[in-house]
């Protein structure tokens, strides 16, 4: 009965890439809560709408750190309206699957990213109204 | 054994087959092969290592060889007696059953199976030390009670529980008295007479012999259901050819064991020592279970702002194996009954690893787990959100006991 992780998660949860946070973040979401043994927190950095930087700190299980590593890898460089769209089938896909009980994680990822994109809105809009 | 390809400190979820065992299964697959209720030399030579592997079994725990029951190991010994001992209590209008709430799953599934059936469950409160109090179980007896079942050694914690007294109080109300000792046969003393145990359970993978094979002791005079019908092995109580091979392997497997076993506990009580003082430094870390009264080569900590399986993983990485109540690790999200039952808040209970041990670790593997544990918790601390918030205020969680 023991779960076996895709090579591509292992490494994303030995090697994790992006871990950290940006102190002048445009944009922090955090997800997921202690007791049910998962918190993604992601920092985004924007610059003319496109995500040139995203940083995250994650407590969770392996599949957690290798979902929050490779979300923050797909949304490096990208638009965001195009980084709104990232669902978790595509990370699980971009990690080579996850297994069934995992995939509650990779929700959480997208949660993350959405969750950060929308405190970057909420901010800008109030900087605008301003 | 420390094998050179892992550091092992798993032991209470399987351990290696010694040696003496394996010798002493192989010429059951290959000279003694027959069929041990076959009338010729084959089957009579194949009946007699079973019987002479039943009379050392007992003669381990002051049984008669007739009161050892072969199964297929601790979990179908445990439904078994549960299962049984409440039948037998129904007939005469008993329906109440009493456990701990730390039990292993075999016997708490069984007992919400049994709930379903109409039975009324008492589960006993372990308190922060992982111990069930004698006092409770006198007070949650019943006139209708049929069972009670506690564990001997807690599999997570590896807390001992005072096994004597409590059979003293179920044998005094005349209410029968089971206990799984999975974790405990092969590594603790255990005298059925002295200790008033009724009925037990073990499993042989967990003493160094092999899996797939237990034993469920019955006390003379307890009319346990069968488990199995079909021909008349087991003295019909467990239709089905024997697993000879197995089964002389668990004898063999216990024996060893039990051999100078206050010399190896003296040792393994030295490394547990060792290791927990060490771990016991990482900052926010705490030990799980009563510090004294737990088996030599159990040690169970938490450790503030990290998850289980991640810390499992990384350690795995290093090449050591160990094990963790994590929900994670164990496909559900619900953290270690276990440590939830010690009064753990879940968000704690979530970050807890076991390292199991026993006279085959070195003091080789016990260093290279000092040496790589504190920066795998440094690691995942430093990537934790949980941490980062809370690190202000490390006194609120990780002084060590005492």
């Amino acid at each position: 009965m023991a779960m076996t992780y895709s090579e591509k998660v292992r490494d994303h949860f030995a090697h994790p890439r992006n871990v950290g946070t940006i102190e002048d973040a445009d944009g922090v979401g955090e997800v997921g809560n202690a007791v049910c043994g998962d918190i993604m927190k992601m920092y985004l950095k924007i610059d003319d709408g496109i995500i040139t930087d995203a940083k995250f700190n994650t407590f969770g299980c392996g599949a957690a750190i290798a979902t929050s590593s490779m979300a923050t890898e797909m949304i490096r460089g990208k638009r965001i309206e195009e980084a709104e769209k990232l669902t978790n089938k595509a990370v699980v896909e971009a990690l080579d699957g996850l297994p069934p009980v995992k995939l509650h994680c990779s929700v959480l990822a997208e949660e993350a990213v959405r969750a950060a994109l929308e405190d970057y809105r909420s901010r800008n809009g109030n900087r605008s109204g301003t | 054994m420390s094998t050179e390809k892992y550091v092992y400190m798993d032991q209470a979820a399987t351990t290696r087959i010694s040696d003496r065992a394996l010798r002493a299964m192989m010429p059951c697959f290959t000279e003694d092969f027959g069929n041990p209720s076959s009338l010729h030399g084959a089957g009579r030579d194949a009946e007699a290592a079973v019987e002479q592997a039943r009379a050392r079994i007992a003669a381990c725990f002051h049984a008669e060889p007739s009161e050892i029951f072969f199964t297929s190991g601790g979990s179908e010994a445990d439904n078994w007696a549960i299962r049984q001992a409440a039948a037998l209590g129904a007939k005469k209008g008993k329906r109440h059953l009493i456990s701990s709430a730390f039990e292993h799953h075999a016997v708490l599934h069984t007992l919400e199976a049994l709930e379903k059936d109409g039975f009324e469950v008492t589960l006993l409160p372990v308190h922060e030390n992982g111990l069930v109090r004698p006092e409770e179980l006198e007070a949650a007896l019943r006139e209708d009670t049929a069972l009670v079942t506690v564990m001997y050694v807690n599999n997570e914690v590896g807390t001992v529980q005072p096994v004597e007294e409590l059979g003293r109080i179920c044998r005094e109300k005349g209410v029968l008295f089971h206990t799984d000792t999975v974790q405990a046969a092969g590594h603790l003393p255990i005298d059925v007479k002295a200790q008033n145990i009724d009925m037990m359970s073990l499993s042989a993978h967990k003493f160094h012999g092999p899996k797939g094979v237990g034993a469920l002791y019955v006390r003379k005079g307890i009319a346990l259901g069968n488990l199995i019908y079909g021909g008349g092995q087991e003295r019909g109580r467990r239709a089905g050819t024997e697993n000879v091979p197995a089964i002389a392997g668990m004898a063999a497997a216990l024996e060893e064991s039990l051999e100078d076993r206050e010399a190896k506990n003296a040792r393994t009580r030295a490394m547990q020592r060792r290791l927990m003082d060490a771990i016991l430094q990482i900052p926010c870390t705490r030990l799980n279970g009563d510090r004294d009264r737990r088996v030599p080569g159990n040690l169970n900590f938490c450790f503030e702002g990290i998850e289980g399986e991640s810390l499992l993983l990384y350690l795995d990485l290093e090449g050591i194996c160990a094990s963790s109540g994590s929900a994670c690790t164990s496909g559900s999200l619900e953290p270690s009954h276990v440590l939830l039952a010690l009064g753990l808040p879940a968000e704690v209970a979530h970050g807890s690893l076991r390292l199991s041990f026993d006279e085959t670790n070195s003091e080789a593997d016990a260093d290279r787990v000092l040496e790589k544990l504190p920066g795998v918790v440094e690691r995942l601390r430093s990537m934790s959100p949980v941490w980062k918030e809370q690190h202000a205020d490390q006194q609120s969680f990780g002084e060590k006991r005492e």
